[in-house]
């Protein structure tokens, strides 16, 4: 039974980016929205509105009661959580389809597997697909640990099972270091999760972030190649392509073969991403973690399939079967995004709200501009500072980069400050355009580069 | 009794401890010294300290914990 009215759960440059997807298809939008947001691009767009609560997220957004309240009011008969907020909440899931609603996106049960990082290396270890060197499971005291930390060699990841978003990891580079920060890393993370259970992995040194894009249907699974997100600040992706600039062909097949592997093996049903480390030095590649929802970066992705994610995953969650074949999917070119964020790079990346007072998009062949963005629109400052993302494809990589220099040029955000400018000068870095980084490439770079980016 | 404000130098959400588990940074009658933080803004899901920039005893604060503030608004009152 295909959706007819879908809610979306989530705001900003995706909640934009649904409801387009749902138009296409027939599917009226109902968007949910904080008092915030109340003249948002995302509610103008939408057919219906309903507002769930004041500005503060954990009011509005996690308000799990209130948006399965606006779900049964407005008549949805499905849910689209986007990414961030409830997007990885299990019990949401499970609350969404007991109240008799699709979750556009996989189970309760699969969210909850794979959200746990122990049983999701354990599931890809049983799939055959290679983990970062680490403990088997979880280790039970500093003993344990100690002993599964003289196998894998140091430097050595202290990574709470129920961390996330670069929290609850502790490096060590010796014995000693590993034997002060173990309990400190317990303790922390007994404190910030409430769950104190720990695991080892080994810090792969110069690694790039490489990240496979499935789509499923429950009964069977392709992959969309591959994307790579090496530049990175503070371990959140600024700079995303598809494909990566690292990998050999054979690299790359093996890489989405596992990734597909993996998926196949829990049965996987929606849009997903697994992310892996790629070692430049070995050409070896590591299964990290797995995101059971649409990525900010999934347009790179789109443009070099040709596939609709967002529209797949509604079609999926509708109930038909997967359109393509995996022989149907063909990587065509290459393609960058930027994420422009309400940051300031020349006062050290100093988030900052306001009211965009003009507003001028690059256009042209090859370029993309998804955001939250209208001239006149002002940019609370209670959520993430994602404004919008530009992205650009090119026959090849560097073309790829010419076109988001002169889009870059185009384009004029006024009225508050964005990381536009850092972008600018990437762009024209030697070691970008060689495509020759690492994920703390960046901010190296930006010690000493951040003056230049006023 | 002359009276000093402290401003937020950020717009965003106030907040009173450095999380919901500890203590505030201060309370009604403490005394405030250059530079004491005596409160956190949100904004964008980052945190920034909010620091005096002169000394005092604060006497009360003029917002709640939690609430949204602009830039500029006055959010505790010191006493020379």
């Amino acid at each position: 039974m295909s959706i007819q009215k879908l809610l979306i759960a989530n705001r900003g440059e995706i909640a934009v980016r649904i409801i387009r997807a749902a138009r296409e298809q027939g599917i009226a939008t109902v968007q949910v929205h904080s008092a915030a947001d109340a003249d948002s691009l995302a509610v103008q767009l939408a057919d219906d509105a309903v507002e769930i609560g004041p500005a503060p997220a954990a009011k509005s957004y996690l308000n799990v009661d209130a948006i399965l309240a606006a779900a049964q009011r407005s008549g949805a008969d499905a849910l689209h959580p986007g990414y961030g907020f409830l997007a990885e909440n299990a019990a949401f899931a499970d609350r969404v389809a007991a109240a008799g609603m699709i979750f556009v996106g996989p189970s309760g049960d699969t969210i909850r597997l794979m959200g746990d990082k122990v049983a999701a290396r354990k599931v890809a270890m049983e799939a055959g697909v290679p983990t970062v060197p680490g403990s088997d499971g979880l280790v039970a005291d500093l003993e344990a640990a100690k002993a599964a930390v003289a196998d894998i060699g140091f430097p050595a990841m202290i990574k709470a099972a129920a961390g996330g978003g670069g929290r609850g990891i502790r490096i060590a580079q010796d014995m000693a270091e590993f034997e002060r920060l173990f309990p400190q890393a317990s303790a922390e993370a007994q404190a910030a999760f409430g769950d104190g259970a720990l695991y080892i992995e080994k810090v792969i040194e110069r690694a790039r972030h490489v990240e496979v894009q499935v789509l499923g249907d429950g009964e069977r699974v392709i992959h969309c190649f591959e994307r790579e997100c090496s530049l990175q600040r503070r371990r959140q992706k600024v700079w995303e392509e598809a494909p990566s600039a690292a990998l050999s062909q054979d690299v790359r097949l093996a890489l989405c073969e596992s990734a597909v592997k993996l998926s196949a093996s829990v049965r996987y049903s929606g849009a997903g991403t697994l992310e892996y480390l790629y070692d430049d030095a070995t050409g070896a590649f590591y299964f990290i973690e797995m995101n059971t929802r649409i990525q900010v970066e999934h347009p790179v992705t789109e443009w070099i399939t040709g596939i609709d994610l967002v529209g797949e995953m509604l079609r999926i969650a509708g109930g038909a079967p997967l359109r393509f074949r995996q022989d149907e999917i063909t990587l065509r070119g290459h393609a960058i995004q930027v994420r422009l964020n309400a940051e300031d790079p020349a006062r050290n990346f100093l988030p900052g709200p306001g009211t965009i007072s003009d507003l001028r998009l690059p256009g042209g062949p090859g370029v993309r501009f998804d955001s939250l963005l209208y001239s006149g629109c002002s940019i609370p400052p209670f959520y993430d500072s994602l404004l919008g993302k530009l992205i650009v494809w090119g026959e090849d990589r560097l073309h790829a980069i010419d076109r988001m220099k002169s889009a870059l040029a185009e384009l004029e955000i006024a009225g508050i400050a964005t990381t536009a400018p850092l972008f600018r000068a990437l762009v024209d870095e030697e070691s970008v355009r060689e495509g020759n980084v690492h994920t703390r490439w960046l901010e190296h770079w930006l010690e000493t580069n951040a003056a230049k980016l006023a | 009794m002359a009276t000093k404000q402290i401003l937020s130098h950020l717009p965003g959400v106030f907040y009173r401890q450095p999380s919901p588990d500890q203590p505030p940074y201060k309370s009604d009658g403490d005394p405030v010294a250059v530079g004491d933080t005596i409160g956190l803004i949100e904004v964008m899901k980052t945190f920034h300290e909010v620091q005096a920039d002169s000394a005092g005893k604060l006497v009360k604060f003029l917002v709640e914990n939690e609430d949204p503030v602009m830039a500029g608004q006055p959010l505790a009152e010191l006493s020379e």
